[in-house]
């Protein structure tokens, strides 16, 4: 039924597809809305994790373990994982898959690095697609890492439906700081590093804090205690997550989050795509050429030249550069 | 230096080369690699760094589901012979278009030549320039060769 082969590909198993339909996202390719639209339906079904904390806590040692634990249940897994662009030069080291001890050759699980590309370059949409993307492939599980703290962090919220933050002992007064924003998106809290002294001591604190946070209204965050290095905690970490997810379907005030989610993400598509036609406009549109070139000289104030730009968008039709 | 990619966040913008960088077989020594991903991170491009001990089939799969443009080998074990046209001919057989492959490390001039032979776009020997690499990098990626 599909047009486009690589989404026929896609829905047939083909990684290559996949891998190809990743990129034509991530970097907004105007195709890509096309194989979106028919792959929507296919999407929704799977359970989607996301994995923030500070860097350096174990984040993808300790996706690496679960990917291990749920590849035993038979569950096929894509990870999606953000490492930062460098604001100078925009390139990337993408270093996430060197700790993910991957069975060679396993079907079953397929991970795709990212870079944010300048944030402003419509990560969140790129990561959500991907997310979508592994979705329709059959992924019954997608796994996002985020890039570290901040505004990333946030973002987190409007692709995964559970938040698995991710801290380890002696944190300190960093606890503190971090209160504000990470502390906020966390559904479940995973104590990496149980191994090291002091973790008893980290979950208590957490578990303390959790037990009075008012973000949500019908939900208490989990503490779990795990280790990456011996493995352990993460049936644990796992039934938690079900737990959550199973609450996230039936509670309704997370239901209502998720409508909200939806409304935003439109509300995105549509400021993109008439972002999009601004650019065109701005460098094809010789008139709003001639109004640009009559700011510059100051025959024209910016205020005034704005609205005249403005008015130059149709009102009433609805796609007028389609062909 | 080339000219260095540009991060306008503008959506209709082309990406970056992404390059993948493994050192295949047993040898641990992964500093020259380190140094190479930093110098093409500088360059403007996306690397996904794979790291020690790796396989021939591990690296393939990575740079498809990476969908990335160039495969940077590093071997200084000797084994060039073996592992470098393993990877080309998984390349072919798994139907892998739109990757060129790189390689680094001790790899006598005979040798070099053979591989070019087979595929390999460039050879990094001792004394190669990082300028040098990032440019045959560059150009070595079938998406932004001019």
């Amino acid at each position: 039924m599909p047009a486009d082969p690589l989404v026929k590909g896609l829905l047939a198993g083909d990684r290559m597809a996949l891998a190809k339909l990743i990129t034509q996202v991530e970097s907004g390719a105007p195709l890509a809305s096309d194989a979106l639209r028919v792959i929507y339906p296919h999407t929704g079904r799977a359970i989607v994790v996301g994995f923030a904390g500070p860097l350096g806590v174990g984040k993808s040692s300790l996706i690496s373990r679960l990917v291990t634990f749920l590849r035993k249940k038979d569950l096929k897994v894509g990870i999606v994982a953000v490492d930062p662009s460098s604001p100078f030069s925009g390139g990337a080291v993408l270093g996430d898959r060197v700790r993910l001890d991957l069975h060679p050759g396993d079907k079953g699980v397929f991970v795709r690095s990212m870079a944010t590309r300048g944030q402003s370059g419509g990560l969140s949409q790129g990561t959500r697609d991907t997310v979508r993307l592994m979705e329709a492939f059959g992924m019954d599980v997608v796994i996002v890492e985020t890039v570290g703290s901040g505004q990333t962090d946030v973002n987190i919220r409007d692709v995964a439906t559970s938040r698995v933050v991710v801290l380890v002992p002696h944190l300190g007064d960093d606890v503190q700081s971090l209160k504000a924003g990470l502390f906020e998106i966390a559904d479940i809290f995973a104590v990496n590093k149980s191994d090291l002294p002091g973790s008893s001591d980290a979950v208590r604190h957490l578990r303390e804090m959790a037990s009075i946070m008012s973000s949500r209204a019908n939900w208490k965050p989990d503490v779990v205690e795990c280790s990456a290095l011996n493995g352990t905690g993460l049936d644990e970490l796992w039934s938690k997550i079900e737990r959550h997810e199973a609450f996230v379907r039936q509670d309704e005030d997370a239901r209502a989050e998720s409508k909200e989610r939806l409304a935003k993400e439109l509300r995105e598509l549509v400021s993109r795509k008439f972002e999009v036609r601004l650019s065109s406009m701005m460098s094809e549109d010789s008139k709003v050429r001639e109004l640009v070139e009559r700011v510059q000289e100051g025959e024209v104030d910016p205020y005034t030249g704005s609205e005249l730009i403005l008015g130059r968008f149709p009102t009433r039709r609805e796609s007028p550069r389609r062909r | 230096m080339p000219a260095r990619a540009k991060v306008s966040g503008n959506i209709t913008d082309e990406r970056p080369i992404r390059v993948i960088i493994a050192k295949p077989g047993l040898d641990g020594h992964d500093r020259g690699a380190k140094v190479v991903a930093r110098a093409l991170r500088d360059a403007g491009m996306e690397v996904i760094y794979l790291g020690l001990r790796q396989t021939p089939e591990s690296i393939v799969d990575a740079a498809i589901e990476e969908d990335a443009d160039v495969i940077g080998l590093s071997l200084l074990s000797g084994a060039h012979m073996s592992l470098i046209p393993r990877v080309l001919k998984l390349l072919k057989s798994k139907k892998v278009r739109g990757v060129s492959v790189v390689a680094g490390g001790i790899i006598p001039d005979e040798d070099a030549a053979r591989l070019r032979k087979l595929g390999v776009r460039g050879i990094f020997g001792p004394g190669t320039t990082l300028e040098a690499i990032i440019q045959q990098v560059r150009s070595a990626s079938p998406r932004h060769a001019s």
